[in-house]
């Protein structure tokens, strides 16, 4: 036994106690560190085990990916029957679009990515010479699909339909509902009560009512409203009737970002002289508009997901195009597969988007502090 | 000229010009709205005219909370489809409640694997179209459960199957205005002694325990009342006659998967706003009462949820409001709510569009808008409170 | 610059269709496709197969019309509708002919301005049960729980039938056929009802078609037929007279296979000369269409017996017998006037 002398303030440190670092340590602080706490562990675990015994089979090791009809499936083995869903996974994603036409969706959609990335991503090298492209793209991906010029081919709207409507409803609505959204939440701080008032009707009859009647007015009440002989298709009254919507939604959010602006600023804007429209546009908006990112985002998200109500208007959104497959005799009764793989599809588009949203408010909040 | 330049130069005439040319222009295209509406109306000879609400709709309704046959009037058809309405929307809260506080608890629960499941619960279900929780939970529960002839049967009462979940309905006898009476009594003791204990505790620091001392008077008091007017309730037992069963309380597999797939898929966005809420409590606020000795139940009651509450009533109530409206896709599985009746199959009968769809709007709107002015109200009544 | 992206990208989404005060029969040709109104899908009548391409009974209809006016059957634009939004479709322009089983009623005839220009498949509706349930006739469903098809008449006659035979029922109002079949096969109705044609076609789809059974009662009549908009009676003739050519390619015995070589020679019964265009037919070129309109109709979608035996038929799965609807002379309700 000897002791050992240290100075003062050199004293090392010893290792930690045992049980409390490393793999051990970790479980028991993080799963075993109470009674209570063991319980619940124990009940997750459970839990997870028969998920995953349950589902885990029928989704994958036991589930057919290739057969001619759902018979031809429950001949191969009993579990999930994928065939309906890889061999209309075209119409999934284009709807009834030409074949030979795809290629005009496949590069919109690719474009899109780029045209998008510089108003994603703030830091990107030459963002300037993206934003051009950006402003472009609108007009490029609408004569790629739409057809009609430059010796491409006109595709009818009606031919439309799957995940490619999905994101056209969805993209096309939150564009076109950003400037209407800022300009009503702008009318609705505004110190002109008959501009406030309208903006606070609009905004909360919006969001007042279901947006399933809202479809149900653009589907059959909307050509009512027009001079006689009008005539939109569906898809453009629908693509209105989302642009409403979610314009008085982010109208809401943009207002909670014009909200948290310090009085100080407005006070200093004062100060330096300017009217209302260069206060706006200098000192209200980039300031609201970077707050309200993430909300805006979550709007989106939103908004993708309610395209599928337009299924019940009868618009082929992936949810139609799985319904109208299991109306062929040869894949009936395969309805737990198709709406699994449509609500797969979500998960994983929206989950990315929330992912994307996360991020950028963590990037956000640094930029502030 | 020089008069007209300073009318636009003062701030005040130029706004009182800008909104009457505002008003001018919203007059303009109203008005040229209405007058395409009168247009085609004309071209199709059409009319606007609401008498149809008073004609028999001629259809049944398979869930019905007031008396209704296919003889009653289309009004009579959409407030039951209302109240049908009305009744999930009730459920579906209550459910969507429960579980989002249990989750966003979990969520921050130092159990690491519960936490990691309430996550990808939480990230699996709000990230897939509500209409599509409906029709899964729809097809899960009639799928699963069996036909009423091999119905599940809990003590030769309540009975489940796939056409529903079915209980003794308790009918009342003659005598059972005792027990309300004592019911009553009860509770108006309860609420007396609930603040005669509180004024006690504030002034000398005793505690009574007020909730058992209240939970025996609510449940003896009618009951004694129950036995001394000799048991006026009976209960009517559901049986099988046929091809379903007859008699007592039930609730349809449609109502059930709505229920739940609202109910779960708000409990999602109700999970992170309790998180969000609990996480915006002062870290310093929990560290205190637990340096005075409070056990972390009563730091969860006392301290940290009255301050997470300002913070998440308001996204709470869009959240209700939400499943409210939400319940409207009803539609996508037979339950007969309010856009199912008076706007789905009524609008289809009658070919009244305009009418029907106006009066469907109205009712939501103005649903909306008295719970966001009461949850107004409540909100700066919290706030004076808090501050 | 973000607002000026925002603003571009509002104007491209403002995208306008034609109008529809020219003649329909102009609008078609200019655009060179018929856009058909079609359902959203039904096994037989109208049901996209794996590459995307609709069939069916509806749908032949719609390819008929296109071969008498464009001489090409296959330039067929589909739009979907439900049961509650095919008027309005049809109302709104989104397309020239509503060809969606859709029962000829005169509310819909007279109230709604849209012209039926005939009857193309005589129905009833009926009700299908499992043969497990024993049940022999619809007076035996007092009590059952029924799903019925909505946004048709079909709620209305089951109101009117279970009432006026003092019974009870549970209805369960489904949008769609392959939501209301789901329900039926999972047990959550007893019995399923819609038109005796759609029963045919949901039970022809089932694993065992032979547990199921339709009940003798039909408990309405539902004459079903293409549908145009009031105003244009050309429109509506060649529409009518499409129909009518198929069924008097059926009477004359044109089908197919044999329309090319009747057309080239000529032949006996002057009535197929002039139905094809050997002799000169009376009036055609008011309806704006060529001497060829029957050859193309047969020539490449088939007279009436073929399209209905190909998808609705006893070779199909469906295994509709034709009933009602055949030609008079074999006992049937089709009565062709003549072609003068």
């Amino acid at each position: 036994m000897s002791t050992e002398m240290y100075k003062p303030g050199s004293y090392p440190n010893l290792p930690p106690p045992p049980g409390t670092v490393g793999f051990y340590g970790w479980i028991r602080n993080n799963l075993f560190s109470s009674i209570s706490n063991t319980l619940l562990t124990i009940v997750s675990v459970v839990l997870v085990y028969y998920l995953i015994d349950g589902i885990i089979g029928w989704f994958f090791f036991d589930a057919v990916f290739d057969a001619d009809s759902k018979i031809e499936c429950r001949k191969i083995n009993d579990g999930a029957c994928w065939a309906v869903i890889t061999r209309r996974v075209g119409q999934f994603v284009y709807g009834f679009y030409p074949e030979a036409e795809r290629w005009r969706i496949d590069i919109s959609f690719l474009t899109m990515f780029i045209a998008f990335a510089p108003l994603l991503y703030p830091d990107l090298p030459k963002r300037k010479w993206l934003l051009w492209f950006s402003g472009i793209f609108p007009f490029f991906a609408f004569i790629l699909i739409n057809g009609g010029f430059f010796g491409l081919a006109k595709i009818e709207y009606s031919l439309f339909g799957g995940f490619m409507l999905t994101v056209i409803l969805g993209v096309t609505g939150i564009v076109c509902s950003l400037p209407i959204g800022i300009l009503l939440a702008l009318g609705r701080q505004s110190k002109l009560t008959v501009v406030r008032t309208l903006s606070i009707c609009f905004i909360e009859f919006m969001r007042g009512v279901p947006l399933i009647t809202l479809l149900f007015v653009a589907s059959s009440m909307l050509n009512y409203f027009m001079p006689p002989g009008t005539n939109f298709s569906i898809l453009v009254r629908v693509i209105i009737m989302f642009t409403f919507f979610s314009a008085a939604y982010i109208a809401e959010v943009i207002r909670g970002g014009i909200q948290a602006i310090p009085k100080g600023q407005y006070e200093a804007a004062d100060a330096l002289g300017m009217n209302y429209w260069q206060t706006t546009r200098f000192i209200t908006l980039p300031q609201a508009l970077k707050i309200s990112i993430p909300g805006i985002m979550n709007t989106f998200i939103g908004l993708y997901k309610d395209t599928t109500l337009v299924v019940v208007i009868g618009l082929l959104d992936p949810l139609g195009i799985g319904r109208a497959a299991l109306a062929d005799t040869k894949w009936n009764g395969l309805s737990t597969e198709t709406y699994l793989f449509v609500a797969l599809f979500f998960f994983v588009s929206c989950f990315a988007m929330s992912r994307y949203s996360l991020w950028l408010e963590n990037k956000l909040n640094t930029d502030h502090k | 000229m020089s008069f007209l330049s300073n009318i636009w130069r003062n701030e005040k005439s130029r706004e009182i010009i800008v909104q009457i040319f505002v008003l001018l222009c919203i007059g303009w295209f109203l008005s040229w709205l209405i007058s395409n509406v009168d247009a085609n109306f004309k071209a199709l000879g059409k009319d606007i005219s609401f008498e149809f609400l008073f004609i028999p709709a001629g259809y049944d309704i398979n869930q019905y909370l007031i008396d209704y046959n296919n003889r009653d009037s289309h009004l009579r058809a959409g407030i039951v489809g209302l109240l049908n309405t009305g009744l999930v929307a009730v459920f579906g809260i209550i459910l969507a409640t429960v579980l989002g506080i249990s989750l966003g608890i979990i969520r921050l629960s130092k159990n690491w694997l519960a936490s990691k499941i309430a996550y990808w619960y939480i990230e699996f279900t709000r990230n897939v179209p509500i209409l599509l929780h409906i029709l899964l939970w729809h097809g899960i529960i009639i799928n699963t459960l069996p036909h009423p002839r091999k119905a599940l049967n809990l003590a030769d009462v309540t009975f489940l199957s796939n056409r529903g979940f079915y209980i003794p309905k308790p009918l009342t006898e003659n005598g059972i205005e005792l027990v309300y009476l004592f019911l009553v009594i009860a509770i108006i003791f309860s609420v007396l002694f609930f603040k005669y204990a509180k004024k006690k505790q504030d002034l000398t620091g005793v505690q009574y325990p007020v909730f058992w001392i209240n939970f025996f008077v609510l449940i003896s008091l009618p009951l004694i009342a129950f036995v001394i007017s000799g048991m006026p309730i009976s209960l009517e037992i559901p049986a099988l006659k046929g091809f379903n069963f007859r008699g007592g309380m039930h609730m349809s597999p449609e109502l059930a998967a709505l229920t739940f797939a609202l109910g779960i898929y708000t409990a999602a966005f109700i999970a992170e706003i309790v998180r969000a809420g609990i996480l915006a409590v002062d870290k310093g606020q929990r560290e205190a009462a637990e340096s005075i000795g409070l056990k972390s139940s009563k730091v969860m009651k006392l301290v940290i949820l009255p301050q997470a509450r300002r913070v998440i009533i308001p996204p709470l109530t869009s959240q209700y409001l939400n499943l409210t409206k939400n319940s409207s896709l009803a539609i996508a599985i037979g339950y007969m709510d309010l856009v199912a009746t008076l706007g789905g199959i009524s609008l289809n009968q009658t070919g009244r569009e305009m009418e029907t769809m106006v009066i469907v709007m109205l009712i939501y709107l103005s649903v909306s808008l008295s719970i966001s002015a009461f949850m107004n109200w409540y909100n700066n009544k919290v706030k004076l409170v808090g501050r | 610059m973000k607002t000026k992206i925002l603003l571009a990208a509002a104007t491209a989404g403002v995208m306008f269709a034609g109008s529809v005060l020219a003649s329909t029969l102009d609008d078609v040709r200019a655009r060179g496709k018929l856009n058909c109104i079609i359902n959203t899908g039904l096994a037989g009548f109208a049901a996209p197969d794996d590459k995307g391409k609709w069939t069916g009974f509806d749908v032949d209809f719609c390819r008929a019309v296109a071969a008498a006016t464009l001489g090409d059957a296959d330039k067929v634009n589909y739009t979907t509708a439900t049961g509650k939004t095919r008027f309005t479709k049809l109302a709104a322009g989104e397309g020239e002919i509503l060809s969606r089983n859709t029962t000829w009623t005169f509310s819909r005839d007279v109230d709604l301005s849209q012209t039926f220009v005939g009857v193309s498949y005589y129905d009833g509706q009926g009700f299908m049960v499992p043969k497990a349930l024993g049940v022999k006739s619809a007076k035996g469903l007092d009590g059952a729980s029924v799903c019925i098809q909505t946004g048709t008449t079909t709620e209305l006659n089951l109101a009117e039938f279970f009432a006026g035979n003092g019974m009870k029922y549970n209805p369960v109002p489904i949008e769609t056929n392959a939501e209301a079949q789901e329900l039926y096969k999972a047990g959550r109705c007893d019995v399923y009802t819609t038109d005796a044609s759609g029963l045919y076609a949901t039970m022809s789809s089932f694993d065992n078609p032979a547990d199921h059974m339709v009940l003798p009662e039909i408990v309405s009549k539902e004459p079903l037929g293409p549908v145009v908009r009031h105003g244009d009676d050309q429109w509506a003739d060649i529409v009518a007279w499409t129909l009518k050519a198929m069924m008097a390619g059926e009477e004359l015995g044109i089908t197919s296979a044999n329309v090319k070589s009747l057309a080239g020679k000529d032949n006996k019964n002057k009535e197929i000369n002039r139905l094809l265009g050997k002799d000169p037919l009376q009036g055609i070129s008011k309806l704006g269409l060529s001497a060829d309109w029957a050859v193309n109709i047969i020539g490449q979608v088939g007279n009436y017996e073929e399209v209905f035996e190909k998808n609705l038929g006893m070779s199909t799965p469906l295994k509709i017998a034709r009933g009602m609807n055949q030609l008079y002379r074999d006992g049937g309700l089709f009565y062709i006037p003549p072609i003068k």
